[in-house]
């Protein structure tokens, strides 16, 4: 069981959280002047990325909001949390 | 190869069952193949075989990270049935069991392939309606499906407990043609099989890259034993599939995630069939040495860790303790994990990819041991002919652009 540090509680055991998927996925501006092909990457394809993820959790048995974590999918180590609309840590600003 | 046999057996027996000789070769890879399969599990060794049995490919290599059978393939629950929803699946599916049934003569190696009979049960008025209609679908397309009462359903499973559940049980889906296999020799089978025919099963050789040519087509790949080339390359690398397709800088509709099981200390004969419960989520069957084969759901997020967390299996096992009281006190011995690679629609992608001569076999999610015959037959005829076998037509990467989805997962409810 993880121990996830939710960037306004603190941390917590891994069943108060649900998975959101990849995080900085941004959603067309635009839906009409979007092609098919910028939809289908947009709605299914995911990095799946072996290593360091950017990935949302939401911390639904607590404060119930969503937060962004890199987490190492190759051990399952918390690397940072960080609140919705903050960089990265250690991303290029 | 050494074809098994009583009588070979027996004559063996004399000399104290010595002068046996390994069941393939560990070859060392050579420059160049026709084709290339990346993946030792029983997805990719059975379309070697098929190549070089059914397409008479001239040379043909499987390329293995580890060992084969040391991913997916040893360690799943072993668990074969082909009664799905829609009719793409089944067809797939159905295919597959079909070849279940003679697969231990066409190979020579017993698969302890045993149709016992795969039971799914309903714990709710939406369980009952949904059960029946796959149960009609199924009849309709010509796949052995029926509905059991409670009382049939624990006529069939004796240990079923009925009364005092909180989820009771109210009716079961049973496909009597469904059943088990033993895992590991469907890895072995295949790779005895293929290297008899030719096929070389290098061990231990990574792949780190995928080569092209200057038209973009697969030229080879890069290993951690030198480069091989190759103008057809095949992966069936089940979790890793994303890592070495972004090689070829493809981007698939695929995450991976943790896969628990477990099995019990191994008991007497008796557990005689194959039970499973989506709506509690567990399944449970008893292999032949007497372990009860337990598994349980996805962990919550992805992971290439081959281990997930302790809660997960907890649940499970409160479901098989509510299901059957008799195992209350039965003790746990070994748990794991394997990474399964989950497509939307949680319906596999058996396809050619936008790189020339690169075929991918992938998105099996929870639910691969079962089509693994089904699966590597149609992917070998997929790579030898360069164009998919009717049964795979309908599981292309393009789907999910042109919204054509073989939607299994809402038609299961859970990963299956």
């Amino acid at each position: 069981m993880l121990l996830i540090e939710c960037p306004y509680c603190g941390e917590r055991p891994e069943p108060e959280f649900t998975y959101g998927g990849q995080a900085h996925l941004a959603r067309p501006r635009d839906p009409a002047a979007t092609s098919d092909e910028e939809w289908t990457a947009f709605l299914y394809r995911r990095a799946n990325t072996r290593g360091v993820h950017a990935e949302r959790w939401r911390h639904v048995h607590g404060c119930g909001r969503f937060f962004n974590a890199l987490r190492d999918t190759t051990s399952d180590q918390f690397l940072a949390t960080y609140r919705i609309g903050e960089p990265p840590p250690g991303a290029p600003r | 190869m050494q074809p098994f046999s009583g009588l070979a057996l027996l004559k063996r027996g004399f000399t104290g069952q010595r002068g046996w000789t390994p069941q393939w070769r560990s070859p060392q890879p050579k420059p160049g193949y026709d084709a290339l399969i990346i993946g030792g599990g029983g997805h990719g060794l059975g379309t070697a075989y098929y190549l070089a049995s059914e397409h008479r490919l001239g040379s043909v290599a499987v390329l293995e990270k580890g060992w084969i059978g040391g991913g997916n393939t040893g360690r799943n629950t072993t668990i074969i049935r082909s009664n799905y929803l829609f009719a793409e699946s089944a067809a797939l599916y159905d295919h597959a069991l079909k070849l279940w049934e003679g697969l231990s003569q066409a190979l020579n190696y017993n698969l302890m392939f045993s149709q016992r009979g795969v039971m799914l049960l309903a714990h709710s008025v939406h369980d009952v309606q949904v059960s029946k209609r796959h149960v009609h679908a199924n009849r309709a397309a010509g796949v052995d499906n029926e509905w059991l009462t409670p009382e049939e359903a624990q006529a069939f499973c004796p240990p079923l407990n009925l009364q005092g559940l909180r989820y009771p049980v109210l009716g079961a889906a049973l496909q009597r043609h469904g059943g088990t296999a033993r895992h590991d020799a469907v890895a072995w089978g295949y790779a005895r099989a293929a290297d008899a025919l030719g096929v070389d099963i290098v061990e231990n050789c990574e792949v780190t890259g995928i080569l092209r040519d200057t038209g973009g087509a697969v030229a080879g790949v890069e290993t951690t034993r030198g480069p091989i080339r190759a103008r057809r390359v095949g992966v069936a690398a089940a979790g890793h599939t994303s890592v070495i397709m972004k090689m070829a800088g493809i981007e698939l509709p695929l995450e991976s995630y943790p896969l628990q099981a477990l099995v019990s200390e191994p008991v007497k004969p008796v557990f005689p069939c194959v039970v499973m419960s989506n709506t509690i989520h567990a399944y449970i069957s008893q292999s032949d040495k007497g372990e009860l084969v337990i598994g349980a759901g996805t962990d919550a997020y992805t992971s290439y860790t081959q281990r997930g967390a302790l809660h997960i299996p907890s649940h499970a096992l409160e479901a098989i303790c509510e299901l059957f009281p008799i195992f209350r006190r039965m003790r746990m011995l070994r748990n794991w994990g394997g990474i399964v690679d989950l497509t939307p629609d949680r319906s596999p992608i058996i396809a050619r990819t936008p790189v020339p001569g690169l075929y991918v076999n992938c998105g099996w999610g929870t639910g691969g041991f079962k089509a693994t015959p089904g699966s590597a037959h149609v992917f070998a005829w997929t790579i030898a002919r360069d164009e998919p076998h009717p049964i795979n037509v309908p599981f292309t990467l393009e789907r999910f652009r042109e919204g054509l989805l073989i939607d299994e997962a809402a038609a299961a409810a859970v990963a299956h």
